[in-house]
């Protein structure tokens, strides 16, 4: 029973990430812009909050400096992700080769950064982990459903959920969220009823960057006790279950989860019972979110229910 | 003159126009990012950058060469499959199996003779890339998986499995690295070793630099041909534009997908082998789990050279170049990523090429008006030139009263 507590807690901190930049993925292609840079974004939210905690972590600490980081990382992912918007709302750049570009700036800005900074010159900044909730007053104690969701948790994991409901309401029940569904399957028809845009894409290019920065920073946290400039290819992934979600926030929930798992499996399986006898070497298990991450999107790709216009730059003149 | 003018006007120039452009902007880009890190030294720094492959003796520059081989091949790789219409963001795993397959066969094979020994690395590092971006072209051409995500997965996959691999077969623990291969296996000089050594006391200070930049640059002249002067070449661009049209016209556009994706990856894996088919003092692979970084300035090579195979010969240099002068700037206490970063920049500013492609025509056209208004200012001098502008101006006015 431990062991199916430990593995779910895992999956957790592997699927909450996962789902929070899938969402902020959603949100910029539901506008109509691609944005691959996600990766970067979330390194660039990483970056800035483990910064600033190890900064702060002599003067501060537990949920409060945490809130804090939370703010920080949101900001700077926003603010990032205004590079992407301008050039590919402003400027129709190609949203590929920008979002490429962004990807490439982030961990050579942070490894930079960081060794200039830092006084012993290394790229890793070292966090101490005081976010950690033993168990939750009064729920954690709940049997089974207490040892699931209130123990040995974080904030950000509940963060999570607080996100995915906020990200159904404003995408289904508020005017803003049927007007950027609007630009992304027919722009022009959105613009003839006189909605702005290329303000709706901006919004939804800087939704995503928020909640980029986020998912790095709630990434980071749980899973590791410094910051390497990379977070291991998770923007890529978050893309990938976004996809498979088809762009619905409850199908981004299962996907998310379902990834979490198959990464829980690759992180962990040394735990596991019956995957740690056999002599399956770490590389191999490495492998298994990317490989189930092609076969699912080889059966979902067929039928893709992607926003019409994602991916092409908003042209007035244009017909 | 005009004949000159023409040649600024027209097209192709103004997109080479547009990289210069951009690499202006993002060495200025870097020029403040080390002002700001050390404006004590940032013009020292800045120096050493440009100076790049001139830092030291002519070994410097044949480093520059050895390391623009792979990124030649890479971003071929890229700019082959962007212009048939596809974007291969997995040359690094492409690559990286390329070199594995090179490496083992380099080492392992050892029963082949002299010349056949590294033909063959060579031929398999090409096989293992084509097959490796075989998948993602079979995933994109029959079931519709977006290329971009599928080639990110192949990348982490060929990653995993190049590590896994290199430590079940051909790997050295002592210096934690994949194992030297042998004599027979190292790819020929090519007269190269003539020219790029340092004089270190009586000894030469050889570079690693080898023949593999002539076969990169030959590959390159093939692809062009293929490219630009075959029917193949022709229908892959043709599918790369328009697939309906394409498939209109009645040509296979599925099988035109699938192969692009192998010839692209085949380039890929092939920069792997020329870069480690290299003895004892060239690279070596190493077991870590970060992407290659060949594969990814695949990209920024392939933009700055307009997916031209030529023009990529040349770009792929330049990014050797200022990476070689990034290596220096540690002698500053720097921090070489100041060249990742500029690359990025580069990359980002050539996203919207098609501003600069838009200005410097305007630009162009802004001055020759500027000169016609000068000269109805001079009219006492020249009559002549004045009454033909005059005559431009009214048919100017015209033309803009016709418009409304």
């Amino acid at each position: 029973m431990d062991i199916l507590f430990l593995v779910f807690q895992q999956t957790m901190f592997f699927s909450i990430p996962l789902l929070i930049v899938a969402l902020g993925g959603v949100f910029t292609e539901r506008s109509g812009v691609t944005n691959i840079a996600l990766d970067g974004m979330m390194i660039m939210g990483a970056f800035t909050s483990i910064f600033f905690i190890n900064q702060m972590q002599a003067n501060m600490s537990g949920q409060s400096l945490l809130l804090i980081a939370i703010l920080i990382a949101t900001g700077t992912g926003a603010i990032f992700s205004l590079l992407h918007a301008y050039a590919a709302v402003n400027l129709k750049a190609d949203q590929i080769i920008s979002g490429t570009a962004l990807n490439m700036f982030a961990p050579a800005f942070a490894i930079f950064v960081a060794r200039m900074i830092q006084e012993n010159g290394v790229q890793q900044i070292n966090f101490a982990n005081t976010f950690r909730i033993q168990s939750v007053p009064v729920l954690g104690d709940i049997p089974v459903i207490g040892g699931l969701f209130f123990k040995n948790a974080y904030i950000t994991t509940y963060l999570g959920f607080v996100i995915l409901i906020l990200a159904v309401i404003v995408l289904y029940k508020t005017r803003f969220g049927l007007r950027l569904r609007a630009c992304g399957e027919h722009p022009h028809a959105a613009d003839s009823v006189g909605i702005n845009v290329y303000r709706m894409r901006y919004a939804g290019v800087m939704i995503s960057g928020a909640l980029a920065g986020l998912g790095g920073l709630v990434f980071v946290i749980p899973t590791s006790t410094n910051f390497n400039a990379t977070v291991s290819g998770y923007g890529f992934l978050a893309l990938a279950v976004m996809i498979f979600g088809q762009w619905r926030p409850l199908r981004v929930l299962f996907a998310a989860f379902f990834f979490g798992l198959m990464k829980t499996i690759a992180s962990a399986y040394s735990v596991i019972p019956f995957l740690s006898t056999s002599d399956i070497p770490s590389d191999i298990y490495k492998m298994v979110p990317f490989i189930a991450t092609l076969i699912v999107l080889a059966f979902s790709s067929k039928s893709s229910q992607a926003p019409k216009a994602v991916g092409i730059p908003y042209d007035k003149g244009s017909r | 003159m005009n004949k000159i003018k023409n040649t600024l006007l027209s097209d192709s120039f103004n997109r080479a126009y547009s990289s210069v452009f951009s690499i202006l902007i993002g060495l200025l880009f870097g020029l403040i990012i080390l002002m700001i890190s050390n404006s004590d030294q940032a013009i020292d720094g800045f120096v050493i950058i440009l100076k790049g492959g001139f830092n030291t003796e002519a070994k410097g520059l044949g480093q520059v060469l050895y390391f623009a081989t792979p990124l030649i091949l890479t971003g071929l790789s890229v700019g082959f499959a962007f212009k048939t219409g596809l974007f291969n963001i997995g040359a690094a795993g492409q690559f990286v199996m390329g070199s594995f397959a090179a490496v083992y066969i380099g080492v392992k094979w050892t029963f082949l003779p002299a010349p056949w020994h590294w033909i063959v690395a060579l031929i398999g590092a090409a096989v293992v890339g084509g097959l490796w971006a075989l998948i993602p072209g079979l995933l994109k051409a029959y079931l519709n998986v977006h290329e971009v995500i599928s080639t990110i997965m192949m990348n982490y996959i060929g990653m995993y499995l190049a590590n896994f691999l290199i430590k079940l077969t051909v790997y050295d623990s002592k210096k934690a690295l994949s194992m030297n291969v042998a004599e027979t296996a190292v790819l020929p000089k090519g007269g190269l070793d003539h020219f790029f050594f340092n004089h270190l006391g009586t000894t030469k200070d050889m570079s690693t630099v080898n023949g593999g930049i002539w076969i990169a640059i030959l590959i390159a002249i093939v692809i062009y041909i293929i490219l630009n002067k075959t029917t193949f070449g022709y229908e892959l661009k043709a599918c790369g534009y328009n697939s309906h049209a394409s498939k209109y016209a009645g040509i296979n556009d599925k099988r035109n997908i699938v192969l692009s994706m192998v010839i692209a990856g085949m380039l890929a894996g092939l920069g792997g082998g020329l870069l480690y088919l290299a003895g004892a003092n060239g690279r070596h692979m190493k077991v870590v789990d970060v992407l290659a970084a060949e594969g990814f300035n695949g990209i920024p090579v392939a933009l700055l050279g307009l997916s031209n195979p030529i023009g990529i010969i040349f770009s792929a240099i330049f990014v050797s170049y200022i990476t070689q002068g990034g290596n220096y700037l540690q002698t500053l206490n720097f921090v070489p990523e100041v060249i990742d970063i500029i690359i990025a920049c580069i990359i980002y500013f050539s996203a919207f090429a098609l501003i600069f492609r838009n200005i410097l025509p305007r630009f162009l056209k802004y001055r020759k008006e500027k000169k016609a208004t000068k000269a109805t200012g001079q009219m006492e001098t020249d009559a002549g030139a004045a009454a033909e502008t005059e005559v431009e101006a009214a048919a100017e006015v015209k033309e803009e009263g016709s418009d409304n």
